[in-house]
């Protein structure tokens, strides 16, 4: 028995954050430019950006070989995947049965050796520096990730991700003590898996110390533009999890068509919130050397280990 | 056909005894190598795809049993075909096809009188690893398994004028010889003092107190252990694998270290029966350290084969993580979570057969037509030779862990294990093993770095030193593998693949053996789900469906690719690197190999021996080195070799060379025996 109902919800949810992806990106530079008193280029600019990309006329190095064309093509199926799996709107998505929190953790780390791959095709002291660099930061957030979220599997009895979110959507509203270090943790990854700061600078060009960048310099015209669009993906994505997980109150629960307006609101409320609070949080920091960042993200990965014991103490 | 009525043991048996004769029949043709690449080795590889159709069929089927009149009098050969063997044989044959087609291609152009030789061991080899698994008393397992240790001692000895080979043959023999005695005691102490023959239905019978049953398992995860490459007996692993041809490399890590691990499955829950909890947590710790260890070392070294070396001693304590839970909740009484872990760890063992296996054959296609082995030497080299680039790149996906490939189905089954923790009543276990998986994510997320570092340093990049002149030189479009090597390869990619995607499968197959082990299987639920979803409980619970998965990423691909191709343009301009405008770009400013594991020796500094030479500011030939050695080497097995030495030099002063010295010796011997007797 096919659910149609679920499928029209999961293609809709999942049409719904790639396309809404690029507005939070926006979102999130224009606080930034409010914060730091400029007036900004407007929450639409990513749009504006994709559009003007997609037009140009690719140049790619002489020996970039298939495995740098095709990159930009897995990164962006690897994100859409990812964008169907994490409950944004409803609970019932078929899709989400092909992968739970452990194999949401593995799409990322695909995407992740794709683009570090991709950025030493070329054979430039950049691209490797990037490519090295992300595997640093990628093997200390993944971990990090795994424990954040095996505390919520804990806590729930499951490790689905729309299961942990309709079980946690339940729960009485009161702080666990392993949440608590679950979602300090989680919100450190967030910071390092986005290439944001302190672990990185998304504003930044020419600097000897980017990362995400350094990798995607080789990329340019319509390879370039599905690459940013899956990073902004991404963002979208962690922030959903980080929501879902942390505050999935006002999620609609199966194939409620009713509960859809609500959802929508509520959806759109909580990540423009955690968007300023972003912003926010990228304007009072500075960027860490590249060598503080290991311990940067120890630390997440020992919170989040620590959440875990606190719940088997605890039980909470 | 009825299944059932099928002779498997007989035919497994007579399977091993073609590979013996195969090999005996290379020894024949004295003049043409041609006859053994281009008949002995196929028709090798037709025997391996009996075996892994026998074998594959006998899983599930009741174990077979009979009695082989060879051996001593009195004395003669159990064999016993039953789901765990089959399981193995299956391993055994999958690998063995892909690599004898590859050897065909490989071995060509080899001396006959070298080649000869090397088909005979190399066939006494298959034989010996085939009867392992198939004997069922301790007198042949020792026969098979030191034939086994012996043969493939004498292929790593292969290339014996060099001295740095002979040393690593020397190494692993002594290791090899230090597991054989402990799993001997291990066999005696399983007679209980009373002698009921060897065979091991007598040894199931034997009823053990808890202390003596561990010190069974304890000889036994000591004699396996060291053949499986666990820490801190894996040290000969590093250097015999890579010293060994790369068909034997591939044979050595994919499926001899898995021999290991079904006598240890063997021995612990077959013969001894039911686990303790201890040794559960035993083996899952060493199992987490040995994973961790065995990665980052990989992550330092430059020769290709050696980091996949070292990359087996990581799969190994994966496998013993998933082994060790297996045991926790089997002992602790939850036999739904202990198959589940113990089904993962079989399934790991299968993954990283095939896998590494490919890993290895591509490694020594690169060697084979380039003469390299250091990464550093290499780059670029997805343009001279794109097929095994490709196969390779498929091996480095599955190792790292990445869906949805065969070796992340096996690592999410251990980590689904792992999260069961919630029913263990035990403290200390309850916490325990979350830091387990917390340790094996950690070893995982590695393994994708390392393998990032192999295949985009060897084969993407600018070419390097070799690779550049090899470039500029005759014959640079000869580079990529052979027919048979190609063939090879691919053979063991579409597993690493059809493994990976239909777990459901794959699950259902091992959890006979498991049951059949055990007695235990995972809940009906679980299997019921269909071949889209691998389910370990219920779906709500957790659930993963690599086909839907592969689909919608090779929907949207393609769906992406069509779109932006249609609703823009495909046009492209080829122009050379921008690199933020530097114009001068050579290939030795790209990131090297120590470069890629100099994070890692920075973070992890405790765990390494490194030994660094950084040139001062007025060094004229400035020369930067670094070392990175294993800490076991120098922190356990030198004091070792120096105290034995010690002793013996001190053993040594009895020996005078006088006569008259060695007469007082017997003299006052006599007189405190003398003395004694009163």
């Amino acid at each position: 028995m096919i659910d149609w109902a679920g499928i029209a919800f999961q293609i809709l949810q999942s049409v719904f954050v790639v396309l809404a992806a690029p507005l939070l990106l926006g979102w999130v530079n224009q606080c930034r430019a409010w914060l730091q008193n400029r007036r900004g280029p407007g929450v639409l600019r990513p749009y504006f950006m994709l559009w003007r990309l997609f037009h140009k006329e690719a140049v790619i190095a002489h020996h970039a070989s298939v495995l740098f064309r095709a990159t930009p093509y897995v990164l962006f199926g690897c994100m859409w995947l990812a964008a169907g799996i994490v409950p944004v709107l409803a609970t019932d998505l078929p899709f989400a049965f092909a992968a739970d929190i452990i194999a949401l953790v593995g799409i990322f780390a695909l995407a992740r050796v794709f683009i570090a791959l991709a950025a030493m095709d070329i054979g430039t002291s950049f691209g490797g520096i990037g490519a090295r660099r992300e595997m640093l930061i990628g093997f200390l957030a993944e971990p990090a990730m795994l424990m954040t979220l095996f505390t919520a599997a804990f806590l729930s009895g499951s490790t689905a991700l729309t299961t942990i979110v309709e079980a946690l959507a339940h729960r009485e509203f009161a702080i666990h003590p392993s949440l608590a270090c679950a979602a300090v943790a989680f919100l450190m990854v967030l910071l390092a898996e986005n290439a944001r700061i302190p672990v990185d600078n998304p504003a930044t060009h020419l600097e000897l110390t980017m990362i995400h960048e350094a990798m995607i310099l080789e990329y340019s015209a319509r390879h370039l533009a599905l690459v940013e669009w899956a990073a902004a993906i991404k963002l979208f994505a962690y922030m959903t999890i980080g929501v879902a997980l942390f505050a999935p109150w006002g999620i609609a629960e199966g194939s409620d068509w009713g509960a859809l307006p609500v959802a929508i609101a509520a959806a759109a409320l909580k990540l423009a919130l955690a968007g300023a609070g972003l912003a926010a949080l990228e304007t009072v920091s500075a960027k860490f050397r590249v060598f503080r960042a290991p311990e940067f993200l120890g630390t997440a990965f020992l919170l989040a280990v620590l959440g875990m014991l606190v719940y088997f103490l605890t039980n909470a | 056909m009825n299944l059932a009525a099928f002779p498997s043991a007989e035919a497994a048996v007579g399977i091993g005894v073609s590979w013996l004769a195969l090999g005996a029949l290379s020894l024949l043709e004295s003049e043409r190598a041609r006859f053994i690449t281009r008949l002995v080795f196929p028709a090798s590889a037709l025997i391996s795809f009996v075996l892994a159709a026998v074998s594959l069929s006998a899983v599930g089927t009741p174990a077979q049993t009979f009695v082989l009149p060879l051996g001593l009098p009195d004395l003669p050969f159990h064999v016993r075909l039953d789901s765990l063997s089959a399981l193995f044989l299956f391993l055994l044959g999958i690998c063995s096809l892909g690599i004898n087609i590859y050897a065909s291609g490989y071995f060509r152009g080899e001396a006959a009188g070298k080649l000869k030789l090397l088909t005979l061991q190399y066939h006494c080899f298959l034989a010996s690893m085939a009867f392992v698994l198939l004997a069922d008393d301790a007198y042949m397992f020792m026969v098979a398994w030191e034939t086994m240790a012996l043969a493939s001692y004498f292929l790593v000895i292969t290339e014996h004028r060099q001295s740095a080979i002979r040393r690593a043959g020397f190494i692993y023999v002594l290791l090899a010889h230090i597991g054989a005695i402990s799993i001997l005691l291990c066999f005696g102490v399983l007679q209980d003092g009373g002698f009921e023959g060897y065979s091991f239905d007598a040894l199931r019978g034997v009823e053990l107190t808890p202390f003596w049953a561990s010190v069974a398992f304890l000889l036994a995860l000591t004699g396996f252990g060291a053949k499986a490459g666990m820490i801190p007996l894996h040290i000969w692993l590093p250097e015999a694998h890579p010293a060994a041809p790369s068909p034997v490399s591939a044979l050595m890590s994919g499926v001899m270290l898995k021999t290991a691990i079904y006598a240890l499955i063997r021995v612990t829950f077959d013969l001894i029966g039911s686990p303790l909890w201890q040794w559960g947590l035993l083996v899952a710790v060493i199992g987490a350290l040995t994973a961790l260890f065995g990665i980052l070392y990989a992550l330092q070294q430059n020769d290709l084969k050696r980091l996949l070396a070292y990359s087996s001693v990581e799969n190994i304590g994966v496998i013993l993580i998933g082994l060790g839970l297996a045991m926790i909740f089997f002992a602790a009484g939850h036999p739904e979570a202990g198959a589940l872990g113990l089904i993962a760890a079989l399934y790991h063992a299968l993954n990283h057969g095939v896998y590494k296996s490919l890993l290895f054959l591509g490694a020594g296609s690169v060697l084979h037509s380039t003469g390299i082995r250091s990464l550093n030497e290499m780059g670029g080299l997805i343009h001279r030779m794109p097929h095994v680039a490709f196969y390779f790149l498929i091996g480095a996906l599955a190792i790292s862990a990445l869906p949805p490939l065969n070796g992340f189905a096996s690592e999410w089954l251990i980590f689904q294990t792992a999260l069961q923790a919630g029913q263990l009543g035990n403290g200390v276990l309850r916490s325990v093993v979350p830091l387990l998986a917390a340790m094996l994510a950690l070893a995982a997320a590695l393994t994708a770095r390392c393998f990032v570092k192999a295949f985009g340093i060897a084969f993407l990049g600018q070419p390097r030193g070799k690779v550049a002149a090899l470039a500029q030189g005759e014959g640079h479009e000869h580079l990529d593998a052979g027919v048979c090597e190609r063939l090879g390869m691919a053979w063991l990619a579409i597993w690493c693949v059809l493994l990976g995607i239909f777990p459901s499968t794959v699950v259902g197959v091992i959890n006979e053996v498991c049951i059949a082990v055990t007695g235990a299987g995972l809940p009906r639920s679980a299997l019921g789900a269909g071949v889209l979803w691998l389910v370990p409980s219920t779906q709500a619970q957790a659930s993963y469906g690599p086909i839907v998965f592969l689909i919608v990423i090779a929907a949207v691909v393609l769906v992406t690719y069509v779109a932006v191709r249609g609703a823009f343009h495909g046009r492209i301009r080829r122009a050379p690197p921008w690199d933020c405008g530097y114009p001068e770009q050579t290939a030795r400013m790209q990131d090297s190999s120590e470069g890629f594991g100099q994070s890692i020796r920075v973070i992890f500094a405790p765990i390494f021996r490194i030994s660094r030479r950084v040139p001062g500011p007025d060094d004229l030939q400035p020369k930067f080195e670094v070392q990175v050695e294993d800490k076991h080497w120098h922190g356990l097995y030198l004091p070792v070799a120096r105290a034995i030495d010690y002793l013996s030099s001190k053993v040594g002063l009895l020996q005078q060379g006088r006569i008259s010295i060695y007469l007082l010796y017997s003299f006052i011997t006599l007189i405190a025996l003398l003395v004694f007797a009163q």
